[in-house]
């Protein structure tokens, strides 16, 4: 076939100049199809003497090669040039905004509950809350603070209608400790947290009707002030600081004896002095003490046996130094530009 | 309770120890101060003499001193009236901090000046106690007075003052003498004795009764002859520093005693009083006017004292007018007295709270209530020239009775977690003045009347704490038996899903108005209100937190925030059967935006509905609830509203808040998560992944639009029997080709055998007698 390289030259001349899919796929059918040009080469070789047939089909079948070579190198570009096309058409502006939904947030009080909650958890205290509405015995009464008890000045209580000195709304979480110990009468050891809501007539900057306390208990028979101390030195380090110091100063409550205030190294100048800590270093943050002899017989258990710990704390102070919000109010406000700042971990 | 340094030295020896660190050092032990300062804080103030005043040429009032100070010469103009040539007074240098500022050289009015002279009222005491004299001159001092002294001193008023923030247990500590012991302990100090000692002439003429339980203890003494003057310096200067005003050596007399003792005690002038007392209840209405010239209206609640007609004093908190200590009393009556702390308590808080009821509240050593009156009789001998009459009335019910307590090391090292040594407890009882009885560890104490805050022996173990120092106590680590600890985690995983789920947590009152709490809710229920609520809107205890929810939405849209997604975790409280309740709710309120994108859809019913389905789905409740068409509160738009209910009982309601609550598209949802989470739920089962594939078949039902897309479904259920494994609706169609009165719902319906693939004859059965089923029972039509 002498024109063999004039026809290969022609098709790849044909193939290169089209430049869409549909004259790629006309040249399919011109060389290829039925009548095509390399279709009749091959049928033609019936008619070459047989000592020329093996040449001629060799011939042919590079002419078909290099159709469908360069057929196949073709219309692999052209694809993926209309594609390009295709895509570059649906070109989207990749800043709009998003479609989400809105972020919820958890109110800073559950935060701060739930971070105790679960450091307590770990160290294998139940986490117990009981009923907001108490009766004076509850609240009071078994607590060491008889009727008439002049600290009980300090919780202006309210009493529910008609109930006075028998119904109120709880002015401390201390209730939980009289509920725990009676629901495990005389069986120790009791680990337990009761984080809540109470209420005391207050309402200012610093104090608000209803607020947030956590009380801890730990009754076994050889449960000391030391143990206190350890436990609330861990508990403080945790949630202020790995260099956050715990100091002890004797004090008075009706419900433990010994009694101490517990103050903490101030978290924000490391206790070299500052307005936080009025210059002081320290900064109160929990009342504590051995659980009154009184309080574990009203309760069902024997001095002689059982002695343990109990601490109160206020949670809004905790969240108020935590976060830095300088007003009550604020917490209580449930201004969606106060909440919404709450939407992240953090820590 | 203030603490005046130069009073205290009179009990226990503490020159040697900085006033401050004595602060510290009480705050160590229990007892925490406010403020430790000095008495006069004034600065650079040294005694001068005027010798030379000569009138300001340009000036009608001023004049041109020359002072001497002893180290120089000052000019200083002064503009006092009584300044002049002789006289010695406070010269405030250069430099002087007075309240009023920091005294600088200058000139007035052309002359030089430098320095001030000083009136008392410059010094910077308290207004009220300072006379008008004080005001009106420069201070002149006594001959006696030394050039180039410390004035303050010269006054007597150079004193430091701590006030204490005392524990209420602590009245023993509302006294100079309470604070010397608790001092000495610290320090290891002596206390010295009072001085008691005293003349007598004649015998007492006077009667006390005592007709209630509420007056355990009443001393009496008669005192004749007293000269009223002004009180010596010390009494005067101990009384300012304390906080009390002077008044008369008198008066003076029964409020030193108080602050020295701790015993408040009256005077009354014994001739208007007569020559009885009687100490009962007052009657309800009785009349009283008191010291303050008030008129008082009182009640059996209150104890007063009477001459045995009427009342002449409101026990305990204040004198009355007509038996008052004046200029011309002669003869004096010293009531020394014991009353019931509650029911002075309850008394003082109506009228007035005083030094002296504060005393009563607290308790008081009745040891302390003889030595008072004695007391009294020594200084009013001395500084009032009073004869004493010899004997004293005497009621007294107490019984004299040794306060031992027994308690052994080891139950105090036990308790504190140390390792205090037994001669370390001992001497720290020792030095609390404690006597102690001691064998083989076991301590035998006897504590003094004074401490009537101890009476048991964790009392003693405190006092070992305090003194050996709470705060060297190490930490231990708490070893209990291994346990894992834990939480409601019900409510947290309501929270952590509500929260995911991009709605904000609100915490709110639980107080609310009356008028609002049976809003909201369909239940009839008894509401709880407080007896003595702060205002009118924290009245309530409430029964839903939608009202809550509603206002933070008010409150909101008020700073032009509106879209509002929120929910709350809190108690309903109620009454029942005289039973108070409490129950945990989940409130919702949805408005505005709740997907954050260029559509700006917002909420509707079926957002807020698709919530409830998430979170009960979540909960492990699928399948077990409805959302229905029910009887719902008022406050709901009564057409775009439901009820919840699961396992055949309502627990909440949700819907649209109705336009006579607000205008706006509001949307909320209540669910009782008490009623809610009685249902248990089962850990997850896994069920076997289908082997087969499904058969999806598609059909569209026309039906009346009054026909719920719920009851469709129920239909093809029960219809479709267990082969049909999903229903999913995929289209609602209403308007053209469809009756006004109709609608279109289309489902794709999923068909599927564990054991086999399902073939077209298998399933077309099935299929058409769903549709036969659901034509026939809704009346329903299928659209082609």
């Amino acid at each position: 076939m002498e024109n063999k390289e004039e026809i290969i030259k022609v098709l790849i001349d044909k193939i290169n100049n089209a430049n869409d899919l549909k004259t790629l796929n006309d040249l399919k059918v011109e060389y290829m199809g039925k009548k095509g040009i390399i279709t009749e080469l091959q049928s033609k070789i019936k008619d070459i003497p047989n000592e020329q047939k093996k040449e001629y089909g060799m011939n042919v079948n590079e002419i078909k090669n290099a159709f469908e070579t360069n057929y196949a190198t073709k219309e692999t570009e052209l694809k993926t040039a209309e594609l390009n096309k295709k895509l570059e058409s649906e070109k989207i502006d990749v800043t709009l905004p998003s479609k989400r939904i809105r972020k919820g947030s958890k109110h800073p009080m559950t935060r701060i509950r739930e971070e105790m909650e679960d450091l307590f958890v770990s160290m294998g205290y139940e986490v117990y809350d009981g009923p907001e509405i108490e009766t004076d015995e509850n609240c009071f009464q078994k607590l060491n603070l008889p009727l008439g008890h002049p600290a009980r000045d300090a919780q202006d209580t309210f009493y529910l209608e008609n109930e006075y000195e028998a119904f109120l709304l709880r002015s401390q979480t201390s209730t939980g400790q009289v509920r725990v110990m009676e629901a495990n009468k005389e069986k120790g050891p009791i680990r337990v947290v009761c984080p809540g809501k109470v209420y005391r007539r207050d309402d200012d900057a610093t104090h608000s009707h209803q607020f947030m306390q956590m009380e801890g208990l730990v009754i076994d028979e050889n449960v000391s002030m030391a143990d206190l101390k350890g436990t609330l030195e861990l508990f403080s380090k945790k949630l202020l600081g790995d260099k956050t110091e715990v100091r002890f100063r004797p004090s008075f409550f009706p419900f433990t004896e010994p009694s101490v205030e517990v103050d903490v190294s101030c978290f924000k100048c490391g206790g070299k002095g500052c307005p936080l800590c009025k210059q002081t270093g320290w900064i109160e943050v929990l009342g504590a003490g051995m659980v009154h002899p009184n309080v574990l017989r009203m309760c069902g258990y024997d001095p002689e046996k059982y002695q343990g710990f109990a601490f109160g704390t206020g949670l809004d102070r905790f969240a108020m130094f935590k976060y830095g919000i300088t007003d009550i109010r604020t917490i209580y406000g449930n201004d969606l530009r106060f909440l919404n700042q709450f939407d992240r971990k953090d820590d | 309770m203030k603490l005046s340094r130069k009073f205290l030295s009179d009990y226990v020896d503490i020159k040697d120890i900085d006033y401050a660190q004595l602060a510290e050092d009480m705050t160590n032990v229990g007892n925490e101060y406010d403020e430790c300062s000095k008495l006069i804080p004034a600065t650079n103030l040294v005694i001068g003499q005027v010798i030379k005043c000569e009138d300001h040429p340009d000036s009608d009032h001023l004049h041109v001193c020359k002072v001497d100070i002893g180290s120089e010469v000052l000019d200083i103009v002064c503009g006092a009236p009584n300044c002049r040539e002789g006289i010695k007074v406070i010269v405030a240098k250069v430099g002087a901090q007075l309240p009023g500022g920091e005294i600088k050289a200058g000139k007035i009015r052309g002359a030089e000046s430098n320095g001030m002279l000083c009136s008392i009222a410059e010094l910077g005491l308290d207004s009220k106690f300072l006379k008008e004299e004080d005001y009106k001159g420069i201070a002149e001092l006594g001959e006696d007075a030394k050039i180039g002294d410390d004035p303050i001193a010269y006054l007597g008023l150079d004193d430091d003052v701590i006030d204490f923030e005392l524990t209420s247990n602590r009245g023993d500590l509302l006294s100079i003498l309470g604070m010397a012991y608790e001092v000495g302990a610290i320090y290891n100090r002596p206390v010295n004795e009072v001085d008691t000692t005293y003349e007598e002439e004649g015998l007492i003429d006077f009667n006390v009764e005592v007709e209630t339980d509420n007056c355990p203890m009443f001393l009496a003494k008669q005192v004749k002859n007293v000269t009223i003057k002004e009180s010596p310096e010390f009494i005067k200067n101990r009384l300012i520093a304390s906080g009390i005003r002077p008044i008369n050596n008198v008066v003076d007399i029964s409020n030193y005693v108080m602050l020295e003792l701790g015993q408040p005690l009256h005077f009354y002038d014994n001739d208007s009083l007569g020559n009885k007392i009687v100490v009962r209840m007052a009657h309800d209405g009785e009349e009283l006017t008191t010291l303050d010239n008030e008129k008082r209206i009182l009640s059996s609640e209150d104890i007063v004292i009477t001459n045995g007609t009427e009342a002449i004093g409101l026990a305990g908190v204040m004198g009355g007018l007509s038996t008052e200590i004046e200029e011309t009393t002669k003869n004096i009556l010293i009531e020394s007295a014991q009353f019931n702390s509650i029911k002075i308590r309850k008394t003082s808080k109506k009228i007035l709270r005083s030094e002296a009821s504060n005393r009563f509240e607290k308790g008081i050593d009745y040891k302390r209530t003889y030595l008072a009156i004695d007391r009294c009789c020594n200084l009013l001998e001395k500084y009032a020239d009073a004869t004493i009459v010899g004997g004293m009335m005497e009621y007294n019910t107490i019984e004299d009775k040794e306060n031992k307590i027994v308690v052994t090391a080891e139950k105090i090292n036990k308790v504190l977690g140390t390792d205090i040594s037994y001669e370390e407890i001992n001497d720290i009882f020792r030095r609390l003045g404690f006597t102690v009885y001691g064998v083989n560890g076991t301590f035998e104490v006897i504590v003094p009347s004074r401490r009537m805050d101890i009476s048991i022996k964790e009392d003693l173990i405190e006092e070992v704490g305090r003194l050996y120092g709470m705060d060297n106590i190490k930490g231990t680590k708490l070893v209990l038996p291994l346990k894992e600890g834990s939480y409601d985690k019900n409510l947290r995983a309501i929270k952590n899903k509500m929260t995911d789920m991009g709605l904000d947590e609100a915490l709110s009152y639980a107080l609310i108005p009356e008028t609002e709490v049976h809003k909201f809710t369909t239940e009839e229920f008894t509401h709880v209100n407080l007896a003595d609520p702060m205002s009118e809107d924290r009245k309530t205890l409430r029964y839903s937190l939608l009202y809550s929810l509603k206002e933070i939405y008010e409150y909101n849209k008020a700073r032009n925030l509106k879209d509002v997604c929120i929910y709350e975790v809190g108690k309903g409280f109620y009454k029942e059967n005289d039973e108070y309740k409490e129950e945990n709710k989940l409130a919702c309120l949805m408005t505005g935006k709740y997907y954050l994108d260029i559509q700006n859809s917002n909420v509707d019913f079926y957002t807020i509905k698709g919530i409830v389905e998430e979170l009960l789905d979540y909960l492990g409740y699928n399948g077990r609830y409805t959302i229905t068409t029910g009887n719902v509160p008022v406050e709901l738009h009564p057409y775009q509203s439901a009820v919840i209910i699961m396992q055949g009982k309502e627990i909440g309601v949700i819907g649209k808040l109705h336009p006579t609550v607000t205008k706006d598209d509001v949307y909320v949802f209540e669910i009782n998560l008490d009623k809610l989470l009685q249902n248990k739920v089962s850990t997850i089962k896994f069920k076997e992944i289908p082997k087969f594939l499904k058969m999806v078949k598609d059909v569209a039902f026309v039906v009346d639009k009054s026909i719920n897309a719920a009851d469709i479904e129920k239909a093809i259920k029960k219809a479709g029997g267990r082969l049909l494994t999903n229903i999913e609706l995929f289209d609602l169609y209403e308007g053209e080709n469809i009756q006004p009165n109709e609608k279109s719902l289309a489902y794709k319906l999923e068909f599927n055998d564990p054991t086999k693939t399902l073939t077209e004859e298998e399933v077309m059965p099935l299929f058409n007698k769903i549709i036969d089923d659901v034509c026939k029972s809704l009346n329903a039509k299928i659209r082609n």
